[in-house]
């Protein structure tokens, strides 16, 4: 069992003074296992901040990020599945499933985690998953109205992931779950 | 007192009088063993005899003074029992111990038989203690003395006519043990103080430590005062502090006024002090200008302080004495007295008053405002403080009301707080400024008005701008950043939920952070323009145009003022923040119907693309966000269109990466195709973009070709294959199934030719495509009925 922490488009100090305090509890060191960023953090303070509750950071660069060394795209391999991150800003029309998609066939990936609509997201396809883990913060987004404070766990075991987002609704964490099992045939086909 | 005694010959005079003192004290208890009273006397009078030594030092001294006085205690006894039993009265033993030939011995004697006088009841207690203080005025060696009238208050303590005693009459009352123990008091203080006039200057150092050694033989005599019943508020009141007072004042005497004041506030109750604040207070402007009242006087509002954090059915007292006006007036006439106090003396003072303001009226903001300004115009003069002691002390002064509300609202209405901070130097007066955004965060409070904000912004000003006399090159680039960071983070907390008020704040952020510079804007401007853009998303859902009267917060107006604090941002000049602003806006603005603004926006965007957006990594990310904000503009009419889809295409064909030219042409394609219900669907101008593509995806290849004598990879046909996959399933006509074949067998050649190196990343996205058409077939229905021409063999 291995958890994987999700998130992206934390927008801080450009659009949100910091993460919930909420999420800030939740979030502790020594728990997560590896931590997957989308992008657009915006600054090396955040960065430091991820990095101290896991050393496993990976990220991808948003059209914000003040760190310019970023990859566009990344990928990894956890477990039984390979991870694909982008931030999505590069993927026209935004948050547009048949064109993620395609950036998913192109990664060849199980799993493939963007960010930038800010708007959470998790669609089983073609045997993979597209997950949006929205916005840590619930920061301003021109394509999302009334953005909450979302992000992702999670829990690879072997064949299985179960998905978590936790989402911050007038003040309350609220948790869902979403299950995913990679096939046999997608597994096949490998 | 024996200039330069050395520690040696001390010791062996210390040695000496301790031999003659034990001596005298075997015969004394041979002739007590005998009964023999006369030798007993005659002994006793020679064993004191050794307390006459000018040549100890009064720690030695002491150790004589204990043995003689353990001798003493069994005379005493001796007495005790012979009177009782009658052998001989106690009368006459007191005349009788007036023979012996020196005073020192004769009053010690005198002391010793007093108390088994007093004991005995034969005289009232009053009279023997009168006769008894009187007499060891003999004594005005200041050491010798100390010690005698020590002896008189050890041995006359639980023989006071206090109330409830068994000496208590009605000749004798507590007033005569009062009278009593002052006038020890006042004799103990003058003999101490005397020790300080005599000796050689040169030795003042070490005669100042002989003192402090003594202090506490006067100071107990105050302790004695504590400690009677009878010494209620009104008699403290009325005779024991004012005369007490008067002894402290008159010595003129700074060590002893320092001890006996700091003494007064140990010694008595908290209840006492702030029933007498004014007599107490009094005393402190008339006290030697080299005290040190500043530690004296906080010790006062501490315990002050603590006692009203005790209990609060002690507060009304406060209140009904006036506590604070009588401690700030009394600091003012203290400040005012000591010239020469350094400054930090003054700041801690107020530092004592403030802890007492916010402990016993904290909701008196205007004490605390007035503590403010007192310390205010005594710094008055001086621009900036380089002392960093009282630096420290005036952090601590501007960090109490911080800590104590824990709301930088309340600090907000203090008038006086920015003044203070003004005297800080420019590093503290950042630090100080980080501290209260900090407060802010940590307590997530609103600052809700543009007044407040305007109040937060002039008490943050070090960091809004360049403070004068800051070379800039004393700024440590780490510490600007967070500093900026936090002052960026800052502005998410001006908030208010009405409109107008927003918009006063957000002008009221504005005119402050383009006073920060070029290097300060990127950092401020980004957070504003969000917060703006904020507002205009609550003000798009209302209805239209109020008429008639002007109304200020509308999104055209937020626009206006976007405009040009972006346009300052870009004149830094920091484009590519400037570029990714404009489009915000321009997305906003096509939120609220309003055309020529988003036009606008586009044009400036452009013109930053153009002129000022050299770096080619930058140019490919740029584009794209400009595809990708235009592909969601739907309120352009078909001229404006044309012309930003025009534009977006040439630059993404003037990319200088031929693959990063092919990505953003291929993207372009999505500009003509919105998938909405009355959205553009031009398929030939996609069919455009994607041949073009594909042009550039083999101008590409052949490249490769030439500088490195293989073929690049095919990934960006592949790539192409599954946007013509897109616009196929989107039903674009011009898009068939046999272009798409056409593409599959081109990418199929390309794929096996001995040009072409080997990319397994290409291979693996080629064949998850085929496998993607193969799911399409597979899933029956119209899409699988589309893609059923295809071969993919």
């Amino acid at each position: 069992m291995v958890l994987v922490l999700a998130l992206g488009d934390l927008h801080i100090p450009h659009r949100a003074p910091d993460l919930p305090a909420k999420f800030k509890s939740m979030l502790v060191p020594g728990k997560i296992q590896h931590i997957i960023c989308t992008g657009n953090l915006c600054i090396k303070e955040v960065h430091d901040y991820l990095k101290s509750l896991c050393p496993d950071l990976h990220v991808t660069r948003g059209e914000y990020d003040e760190d310019t060394r970023y990859p566009e795209t990344k990928t990894l391999t956890i477990g039984q599945f390979k991870l694909g991150l982008c931030h999505g800003h590069q993927i026209i029309p935004w948050g547009d499933l048949d064109s993620l998609a395609m950036l998913q066939r192109q990664l060849d990936v199980d799993i493939l985690v963007t960010g930038h609509t800010h708007q959470f997201k998790a669609y089983k396809h073609e045997g993979g998953v597209v997950i949006n883990p929205g916005s840590a913060t619930g920061a301003y987004s021109s394509i999302t109205y009334d953005v909450n404070p979302s992000f992702v766990l999670m829990d690879i075991d072997s064949l299985r992931v179960v998905v978590y987002v936790y989402e911050l609704i007038d003040g309350e964490v609220k948790v869902d779950k979403i299950d995913f099992k990679k096939t046999a045939t997608a597994n096949a086909s490998q | 007192m024996v200039p330069d005694a050395g520690a040696e010959d001390e010791e062996k005079w210390l040695a000496e009088g301790i031999a003659g003192l034990q001596h005298n004290a075997f015969y004394m208890h041979r002739s007590l063993d005998s009964n023999n009273l006369r030798d007993a006397l005659k002994f006793s009078a020679q064993m004191l005899s050794e307390l006459r030594t000018s040549r100890l030092s009064p720690h030695k001294y002491y150790e004589l003074y204990m043995r003689a006085f353990d001798e003493l205690r069994k005379l005493e006894m001796f007495f005790r029992e012979e009177t009782k039993r009658g052998s001989f009265s106690v009368i006459d033993l007191y005349e009788l111990v007036q023979h012996a030939g020196n005073i020192l011995p004769r009053l010690y004697l005198l002391c010793t038989v007093g108390s088994v006088y007093i004991k005995s009841k034969e005289a009232p207690a009053k009279d023997v203690l009168k006769d008894l203080v009187e007499m060891c005025r003999g004594i005005q060696h200041p050491v010798r003395g100390l010690f005698l009238r020590s002896y008189l208050s050890q041995i006359s303590r639980d023989k006071l006519p206090d109330i409830g005693s068994e000496y208590e009459g009605d000749a004798d009352t507590v007033v005569d043990a009062v009278e009593f123990v002052l006038q020890n008091f006042t004799e103990m203080n003058k003999l101490w103080v005397r020790m300080q006039h005599q000796g050689p200057i040169r030795e003042k150092e070490k005669r100042e430590k002989e003192r402090s050694e003594l202090r506490d033989l006067v100071g107990k005599n105050l302790h004695v005062l504590s400690q009677l019943e009878g010494v209620d508020l009104d008699m403290y009141k009325e005779t024991v502090l004012p005369r007490i007072l008067e002894q402290v004042v008159n010595c003129k005497d700074d060590i002893a006024q320092h001890y006996l004041m700091d003494c007064i506030i140990q010694v008595f109750p908290d209840e006492y002090h702030l029933q007498t604040l004014e007599t107490l207070l009094s005393a402190f402007p008339q006290l030697q200008p080299t005290v040190d009242i500043k530690t004296v006087l906080s010790q006062l509002m501490d315990r002050l302080s603590n006692y009203a954090a005790s209990s609060a059915e002690v507060l009304p007292e406060f209140l009904q004495v006036e506590a604070f006006a009588k401690l700030s007036s009394a600091i003012g006439k203290v400040i005012e007295a000591q010239v020469d106090m350094p400054i930090v003396g003054a700041i801690t003072l107020y530092v004592s008053l403030l802890t007492f303001t916010l402990r016993v009226h904290p909701d008196r903001l205007d004490y605390v405002d007035q503590v403010l300004g007192a310390c205010v115009k005594k710094l008055s003069g001086k621009a900036k403080l380089e002392d960093s002691k009282a630096t420290k002390q005036i952090v601590a002064l501007l960090s109490a009301p911080l800590e104590k509300y824990n709301d930088i609202v309340t600090a907000l209405k203090l008038s006086n707080y920015p003044r203070v901070m003004d005297h800080l130097d420019n590093g503290t007066n950042k630090v100080m400024a980080v501290v209260i955004i900090q407060s802010i965060m940590k307590n997530s409070t609103c600052i809700s008005t543009a007044d407040k904000v305007e109040a937060l912004f002039e008490l943050i000003k070090g960091l809004i701008k360049d403070m004068d006399g800051t070379p800039d090159d004393e700024l440590d680039e780490e510490d600007f950043k967070e500093e900026q960071n936090s002052v960026a983070r800052l502005i998410h907390m001006l908030y208010n939920d009405d409109p107008e008020e927003m918009l006063k704040i957000i002008c009221t952020v504005r005119k402050h952070i383009l006073l920060g510079g070029p290097k300060r804007l990127p950092f401020t401007v980004p957070p504003l323009v969000f917060s703006s853009l904020k507002l205009v998303r609550r003000l798009q859902g209302q209805d239209g145009d109020v008429i008639g009267e002007e109304v200020p917060a509308t999104p055209k107006k937020i626009f206006q003022i976007l405009h040009q604090t972006i346009e300052a941002l870009s004149l830094v000049p920091s484009p590519e923040l400037a570029l990714r602003l404009y489009l915000q806006c321009a997305e906003a603005a096509n939120d609220c119907d309003l055309e020529p603004v988003a036009y606008e926006f586009f044009t400036q965007a452009f013109i930053l693309y153009e002129e000022e957006v050299a770096d080619s990594k930058a140019q490919v990310t740029a584009i794209h966000l400009i595809i990708g904000t235009l592909q969601r503009m739907n309120i352009f009419g078909v001229e404006n269109r044309d012309t930003l889809t025009h534009k977006a295409t040439g630059y993404s064909a003037k990319l200088l990466k031929k693959p990063d030219q092919c990505r953003a042409v291929y993207a372009c394609s999505h500009l003509f195709w919105v998938d909405d219900q009355d959205g553009i669907k031009d398929g030939e101008r996609v069919l455009l973009c994607l041949k073009r593509a594909l042009r550039i995806a083999n101008a590409a290849q052949q490249m490769a070709n030439v500088t490195r004598g293989s073929s690049g990879s095919v990934t960006l046909f592949i790539e192409i294959l599954n946007k013509y996959l897109y616009f196929f399933e989107k039903g674009n006509p011009q898009i068939t199934s046999s272009v798409i074949q056409g593409l599959i067998e081109l990418i199929n050649t390309e794929m096996q030719s001995d040009n072409t190196t080997s990319d397994p990343s290409a291979d693996a996205f080629f064949a998850s495509t085929l496998r993607y058409i193969q799911f399409q077939k597979q899933k029956g229905g119209a899409m699988g009925e589309k893609y059923e021409p295809i071969k993919i063999n």
